[in-house]
């Protein structure tokens, strides 16, 4: 059964896709994440989800999914000062 | 015993383990255990570089780790005979694991309590490992012993394979050393060792074998025949190179 690994690399940040892998179950695939995926420091936190339960969106629909936004240039948060003590935006 | 002698014992079961799990590097069953075993074989050989190290200097005989990893005879090696065991199939390979991490677990826990500041520090450190290594073969063993009939089988042989060799885990070594807090009295992790394991072995559908206890002697420098062919492989890249380094 494929999984697929989402590690979080310190405390503030998200969980960001680090790869997939095969287990047999839920802990043992943990256990892999941690093995494979870890194994220089790389984590804090690891979600495994088994492949098969994500809906991904497809290529064809990418024009309507993701075209329309492309000069909303208004929806980008570029229009007042950030302060200097916010980071990770 | 020396201090030192009862350092090397600790730093060779690591060593002599780190090198058996290695052979499984590129032939585990899968990629992600092939990964898996390789780390739990660095973790011991990462422990075994430090006990060495400081074996070598409480002997002090100017022999550092390398000098005891690669230039000591079988006959000096004071491993218990359950790390130089053969691996056989990854049942047999899961089950040595098993009973031998869960073994180093109580120990190095109640190490890091030891009188002697470095043995403490090293045990601390390595508790964390070798946790995640009793962890590691716990789950094996249910997936397998509770898993098809073939599995099932490999697990209980390599199980009786194994349990003759545990009970020179439990072998009283140094009273002197355990008097003084340094050394762990190895008599006294037999229990919560048992408890553990069983319990495992409960959870597998398994049973503790019935069968009877190996001469042992590994400590004493006492061998079986699988221990010259792994030193020979350990030993061969200084043999042939001496003085090699990376």
């Amino acid at each position: 059964m494929l999984w697929e690994v989402f590690v979080r690399s310190r405390r503030g940040l998200s969980h960001v896709h680090a790869g997939s892998l095969h287990a047999s179950d839920a802990a043992m695939a943990l256990r892999n994440a941690r093995d494979v995926y870890t194994r220089r420091n790389e984590g804090v936190s690891i979600w495994v989800v088994p492949a098969a339960e994500i809906t991904a969106s497809s290529p064809d629909e990418k024009e309507q999914f993701f075209d329309p936004a492309g000069d909303k240039v208004y929806r980008h948060p570029t229009f007042y000062e950030l302060p200097a003590e916010v980071r990770h935006l | 015993m020396s201090l030192a002698g009862y350092v090397l014992g600790l730093a060779d079961d690591a060593l002599v383990l780190a090198q058996r799990t290695s052979e499984w590097t590129a032939r585990a069953p899968t990629l992600e255990e092939d990964v898996a075993l390789a780390n739990i074989a660095l973790d011991l050989l990462g422990q075994a570089r430090y006990l060495l190290t400081y074996a070598g200097a409480e002997e002090g005989a100017g022999r550092d780790e390398d000098a005891l990893a690669y230039r000591r005879p079988s006959s000096e090696f004071r491993n218990v005979h359950l790390v130089e065991l053969p691996n056989g199939d990854f049942g047999r390979t899961i089950a040595r694991l098993l009973v031998f991490s869960a073994y180093r677990y109580e120990l190095l826990t109640r190490l890091a309590d030891s009188a002697d500041p470095t043995l403490a520090a090293v045990a601390a450190k390595g508790v964390k490992e070798v946790a995640y290594h009793r962890d590691h073969a716990a789950q094996w063993t249910v997936r397998l012993g509770a898993g098809t009939t073939e599995s099932r089988r490999r697990m209980g042989a390599g199980l009786a394979d194994v349990w003759p060799y545990t009970p020179e885990l439990f072998t009283e070594e140094s009273a002197a050393l355990v008097a003084a807090g340094v050394a762990v009295d190895p008599v006294s992790l037999s229990e919560p060792w048992l408890a553990f394991v069983s319990g495992v072995l409960t959870s597998a559908g398994l049973v503790v074998p019935d069968v009877a206890a190996a001469p042992g002697g590994g400590r004493r420098g006492v061998h079986t025949d699988a221990m010259g062919p792994l030193l020979d492989e350990l030993q061969s890249l200084h043999r042939a190179h001496p003085g090699a380094v990376w």
